[in-house]
């Protein structure tokens, strides 16, 4: 029974609390609302069974809590929002139900926002994000993340006492903003994506857990705002990626590099999918310039779409990291580029690029500098310079499995021109 | 976790078909849309009556083809999803939200559930090769 509550909360939470903070005007006592009317239900349902609708049985447990509150404290009603107030000051069930009954994906979006607002850190968005969008327990997400409980309910608490101290309103940002909240809620997902993608650590199944919620939080998002390019261009770059989750560890338990993953293995279904999204990604408007999920997408697409790592577009993913580099002004997209390039026109031409990025200091440190300028040097034949640089990179990395394989390919660099 | 969830159908009820009534469309989309907007849909279809379909058998290196119906078979599948879930009760709980049947009406329907395989790998990743495998993926990928 607990599971199968459980399971009703994850489909319906998120759009429970996102109602009641339209009626109680803030994500915190929403979501108090919320949790009560989940207690009932595990204290109910058990007995009488889950009721046909259990979201919106679970809807009306709570909006009489909401009313009972509201008739008996003076200072909750002078908190709530001027809608709820309204609502509740003509005291009619009817009207009651009515704001409840309306479409509730407005109300979806809001708290996406909300959850994801600048006043935040970005660790309390992913937190109250997984929280209050994704239905996932406070426990679940210090697992996820691998820091104790403590520590996310804390920042959970923080980030509504914030959201309520700041008077952030419960809206979808319009004007000069928009864009860029839009780019932070994207933010967030992407950062859950990564965490379970890269999965540099933690045990078990909540990493590509992760990745899923990211994935259908990113999907949620595409209904509501189907004109947001980027929005497809997210999802499209998560999906490509994730398509190769199956073959990115070989049998006997050994990493796999791209060029030499079984493509057999790359999920089909999500690569289609991937593809679609790819081409909403795309502006309509031909003055808009495409986004950066959207190009990086497009890269992840060329990989997804090449029969074997030798047919793979090159030049065309060359053309996708100008535009990206251009958007971003990143050093590692330009260092990425130079990787391209070098699989396109040579390392030559790649090392030039490199050496440009060398100069101008902007990676100072970074040990993948060293670690592309090795590979490229010894595609020229450089081996005793390559194997400099696969030093310098081993200096610099801070990971112990990493310099071991770097040391690795410092020695055979030395080897190979002999 | 992905599930494939399959509506089930027999050669007696596919005998009897009638073309659904327009509620019964719009139930469906209604619920298609629903798991859509939650962002739990992957792919779906519905499929063409078995006699547009056919069996291939293989029998001692021989192959045999049966075209439909599919008159023998106990059952078969007459449309499927694919959804995206967190857990098998989640899975279930969005079986049980499919459109069906009413209170008294005799008419027996019928969902399979299963999961597809996918990520188990990943469990028994080592914490070492997650790392290498991180640091091979920054090299190859950016």
């Amino acid at each position: 029974m607990t599971r199968q509550v459980e399971a009703v909360w994850r489909i319906e939470s998120a759009r429970l609390i996102a109602t009641l903070t339209r009626m109680v005007g803030d994500v915190g006592s929403a979501e108090e609302f919320a949790q009560d009317a989940l207690v009932t239900a595990l204290e109910k349902w058990p007995d009488e069974g889950v009721p046909r609708s259990p979201g919106a049985w679970l809807t009306t447990v709570a909006k009489r809590r909401i009313l009972d509150r509201w008739r008996r404290d003076e200072r909750f009603r002078e908190r709530t929002s001027e809608l709820g107030r309204e609502v509740a000051d003509r005291d009619g069930q009817a009207e009651f139900d009515a704001v409840l009954e309306e479409d509730y994906g407005d109300d979806l979006l809001k708290l996406m926002f909300v959850c994801c607002h600048p006043v935040l850190s970005t660790e309390a968005r992913i937190a109250l994000t997984l929280r209050l969008l994704g239905g996932l327990t406070t426990d679940e997400i210090a697992r996820a993340f691998l820091v104790p409980e403590s520590t996310v309910a804390q920042r959970i608490v923080r980030a509504k006492r914030r959201l309520a101290q700041k008077r952030v309103p419960f809206e979808v940002p319009s004007g000069a903003d928009r864009d860029a909240r839009l780019a932070d809620v994207l933010e967030v997902l992407y950062l859950v994506f990564n965490e379970g993608y890269t999965a540099t650590s933690g045990e078990g199944w909540l990493r590509p857990e992760l990745c899923e919620e990211a994935m259908r939080l990113g999907r949620v998002i595409a209904g509501l705002m189907p004109k947001e390019p980027e929005v497809h261009g997210l999802i499209a770059l998560m999906e490509l990626q994730a398509s190769r989750f199956r073959a990115r560890v070989g049998a006997d338990g050994a990493p796999v590099t791209l060029a030499e993953q079984d493509r057999s293995r790359w999920d089909r279904l999500l690569i289609q999918r991937g593809l679609v999204a790819l081409e909403g990604s795309i502006p309509v408007d031909p003055a808009r310039p495409r986004g950066v999920y959207s190009l990086q997408a497009g890269i992840a697409a060329k990989h997804a779409t090449a029969r074997t790592a030798e047919d793979t577009d090159w030049r065309e993913i060359t053309v996708l990291y100008e535009a990206l580099a251009r958007r971003t002004g990143s050093p590692v997209v330009e260092l990425n580029r130079a990787v391209a390039v070098s699989m396109a026109l040579g390392p030559g031409v790649a090392l030039g690029i490199v050496d440009a990025l060398r100069d101008s200091g902007a990676l100072d440190g970074y040990h993948l500098l060293p670690a592309v300028r090795a590979d490229l040097l010894q595609r020229l034949g450089r081996g005793e310079q390559a194997r400099t640089e696969y030093e310098r990179a081993a200096d610099l990395t801070r990971n112990e499995s990493e310099r071991a394989l770097l040391l690795e390919r410092a020695r055979s660099a030395v080897g190979s021109e002999i | 976790m992905r599930y494939l969830m399959s509506i089930m159908s027999d050669p007696e009820s596919e005998a009897g078909t009638q073309e659904p009534e327009p509620e019964i469309y719009e139930a469906m989309a209604a619920y298609n849309e629903e798991m859509a907007k939650s962002g739990v849909l992957l792919a779906g279809e519905g499929l063409a009556p078995t006699s547009e379909g056919a069996e291939v058998v293989f029998r001692d290196g021989e192959a045999t083809v049966v075209d439909g119906p599919f008159t023998e078979a106990k059952e078969f599948i007459a449309g499927y999803w694919v959804i995206q879930v967190s857990s098998h009760a989640e899975a279930v709980e969005w079986a049980k939200r499919c459109p069906h049947p009413p209170k008294g009406d005799p008419t027996r329907m019928k969902l399979q559930l299963r999961r597809i395989g996918e990520l188990e790998d990943m469990d028994n990743m080592s914490e070492e090769l997650k790392e290498r495998e991180r640091v091979l993926r920054e090299q190859t990928e950016g």
